[in-house]
């Protein structure tokens, strides 16, 4: 006699199951990740806590928790709708990136010129166009070439950020900033305002908001948003339905780059105040912001809460880095196992276990 | 003239080989249908323990069996949500990409900046070394070179002469119909993936023990990535895999030696990723659009009796 383990899909799984299955995936990510503290030698409880305590446990922590949040909420909306259409964006590092570029010319090129009420909307729209540009090639490289959408989003990021480089060693290199590879610090009319006592440029805080909003009611109340369902679910069917592919997945890529763009508007113009390394200026917020779309479920709204987590996870990686010795790469262990689980989850989601005992013939 | 060619191909071959050996475990990890995307978490695992290994035991050949098992352990992972649990394959390698490069970030911290106390040292190949300029470049090279390459001919032979080869090819293709001629379907991809990872692990030993014969955060600097870009660009060919990989290995070379000239490296860095995508695109010109070659049912999981 053996026992067989089978996984059979499920037609429709209920609110409450989906809502334990998550529950107990974050729950059994947060022992995998202690167990990798054990094995370090930290105390998994100690380490949480200062994680929690440097990221929520104070109102500096908060301020530097929701400042990483504006660019993981305004990706990660933009990824939950061409993640439900399953197109597999993961190039958002790179249309954060030429956001960044394409607002830093505006602001360095009209900034003393011009108002800040024209600059800064000019730098928000460059910046839609930067990351939209860059989010629209693979788009059409896919419809037009049927050339595979991850491959050429991950490739197109290496190119951006050897390009934005290129930039700020080269050409762009600012001639008052003493031979450090960044351009010049941006005009005082492109810089966006701050709170008060923190790094929150509230702007783009704004346009984050208003953008779930925006594409939550998009993705579940308009015609467009039941179309990118359909393609996602079913292409064959939305064939027949008379969805129109390659304009549906174009439009999504420009929505989903052009978002991602105005995050790099935001980390120029509200953080840093020039360009400077890719690494510095986004520094993975394009792959975190997949693990924020995923734990909101793809859901735009939800994002917002998933994207102040992952914030928090950031800003406590940065505490326990000073107050445990542990390297910077702590926050990735924390991502990937917190992924892994997340999936891992979704299998529960979409089938049934089927334990069967069988007599061996 | 001449020294500065053979120290330009020398130079290639050694940065050529870890892009060698990702890429052929990329390439059998498609071919049998399951897209892998954490090569650069299993280089970087592979790299970290093949390090610290060696520093502890003094053994550059243990460190390299500890990345090729590493690395495997690490592949294991991915084929069991992908294969067992039949998860989103582009979402679980990503995942694996930020736990490899988190996981041997943590543990290797304390090894950042330790020399290396026993070196995998260049083998001279008897008589063959002797030839003049070749014999400097291809027959003086580390022990992983010449350990590629073999396994690159191997690979090729597996897969395109035995029937192993076309079982596993079978199972990329139509898995359905490999599963009625009796193939495993998740066997063979369990194993496949497996050795990817342990040939992606070995490209990470290569990258401590012999390229930077240290260990630091952030060694793999994006080569897993770039073997993403190499299996399509060697078009899943264990063969081309060596033009590409030597070709992309030449380009990391020249970046430095064209800096001074006036080349900026940044431009010659971009190259690998934009000739990746003019292959797709010409692929994607082509009339009869086979998709290049790619593995028909690549990033589909599968199901046992499924249609």
């Amino acid at each position: 006699m053996s026992i067989s383990i089978r996984l059979q899909p499920r037609q429709e799984a209920s609110a409450a199951l989906q809502l334990a299955v998550l529950v107990l995936s974050l729950l059994a990510g947060f022992v995998a990740v202690g167990l990798v503290f054990v094995v370090k030698g930290v105390n998994p409880f100690f380490a949480l806590w200062k994680i929690l305590a440097g990221s929520f446990g104070s109102l500096y922590g908060i301020s530097e928790t929701v400042t990483k949040a504006i660019p993981l909420i305004l990706i990660g909306t933009g990824l939950t709708l061409v993640f439900r259409a399953k197109f597999w964006n993961i190039g958002a590092e790179s249309q954060l990136l030429m956001g960044a570029i394409f607002a830093t010319w505006v602001g360095l090129n009209l900034g003393a010129r011009l108002p800040a009420w024209l600059v800064v909307p000019l730098m928000f729209l460059a910046g839609f166009l930067g990351g939209a540009v860059w989010g629209l090639l693979p788009a059409l490289f896919k419809v037009r070439f049927g050339v595979n959408e991850v491959i050429s989003t991950l490739m197109l990021n290496y190119v951006a950020a050897e390009f934005l480089t290129l930039l700020i060693v080269g050409p762009w290199k600012g001639a008052t900033q003493q031979g450090f590879p960044y351009t010049d610090d941006l005009p005082a009319a492109a810089v966006l305002p701050l709170i008060p006592g923190t790094r929150i440029h509230y702007l783009t805080l704004l346009v984050a908001l208003a953008c779930a909003v925006v594409l939550f009611f998009l993705v579940y109340s308009t015609k467009f948003g039941y179309e990118l369902r359909v393609v996602g679910e079913n292409p064959e069917a939305a064939r027949y339905a008379g969805i129109d592919f390659l304009r549906t997945t174009v439009v999504l890529m420009v929505i989903s780059g052009g978002v991602a763009g105005l995050a790099g508007v935001g980390e120029t113009a509200g953080i840093h105040h020039h360009l400077t390394y890719p690494a510095v200026i986004s520094g993975g917020y394009g792959f975190t912001a997949i693990i924020v779309a995923w734990l909101a479920k793809l859901n735009p709204l939800a994002v917002i809460i998933s994207a102040l987590f992952f914030a928090g996870i950031l800003v406590g990686g940065d505490a326990i880095q000073i107050s445990l010795g542990l390297p910077a790469a702590t926050v990735h262990v924390f991502n990937g196992i917190l992924l892994f689980f997340l999936i891992m989850g979704d299998t529960f989601v979409h089938n049934r276990i089927v334990v069967s005992r069988q007599r061996r013939a | 003239m001449e020294s500065i060619l053979i120290s330009v191909l020398t130079r290639t071959l050694i940065a050529g080989t870890p892009l060698l050996l990702g890429t052929l475990g990329e390439i059998i990890t498609e071919r049998s249908g399951v897209l892998n995307l954490g090569v650069e978490g299993m280089m970087a695992v592979g790299a970290m323990s093949a390090f610290t290994v060696t520093l502890i035991t003094g053994s550059p050949w243990l460190g390299l069996l500890a990345a090729v098992l590493a690395g495997a352990l690490a592949a294991g992972l991915h084929a069991f949500v992908c294969v067992s649990l039949r998860a989103n394959q582009v979402v679980s390698g990503l995942a694996l990409t930020m736990l490899g490069l988190g996981v041997s970030g943590l543990f290797g911290r304390p090894f950042i900046g330790r020399p290396l106390p026993q070196k995998l040292n260049a083998i001279r190949i008897p008589g063959l070394a002797e030839i003049p300029v070749v014999g400097r470049i291809f027959f003086s090279q580390d022990p992983l070179f010449y350990l590629a390459v073999v396994l690159g001919i191997l690979l090729w032979i597996l897969l395109s002469r035995t029937r192993w080869g076309i079982q596993i090819r079978s199972v990329g293709e139509n898995p359905a119909a490999a599963e009625v001629q009796g193939v495993g379907v998740a066997r063979v991809r369990y194993l496949c993936v497996v050795l990817g990872g342990a040939l992606a692990g070995m490209a990470g030993a290569h990258l401590s023990l012999v390229y930077s014969k240290s260990w630091t955060e952030g060694l793999t600097g994006g080569r897993g990535w770039i073997v993403i870009a190499l299996t399509i660009f060697a078009l899943w060919n264990p063969l081309r895999a060596f033009l590409g990989a030597f070709l992309f290995g030449c380009i990391f070379v020249l970046q430095y030696l064209l800096q001074p000239i006036g080349v900026p490296p940044n431009f010659l860095a971009m190259m690998p990723y934009l000739a990746t995508l003019a292959v797709l695109l010409a692929g994607g010109l082509r009339k009869d659009r086979r998709r290049l070659l790619a593995p028909a049912k690549l990033g589909e999981p599968y199901s046992k009796g499924e249609a």
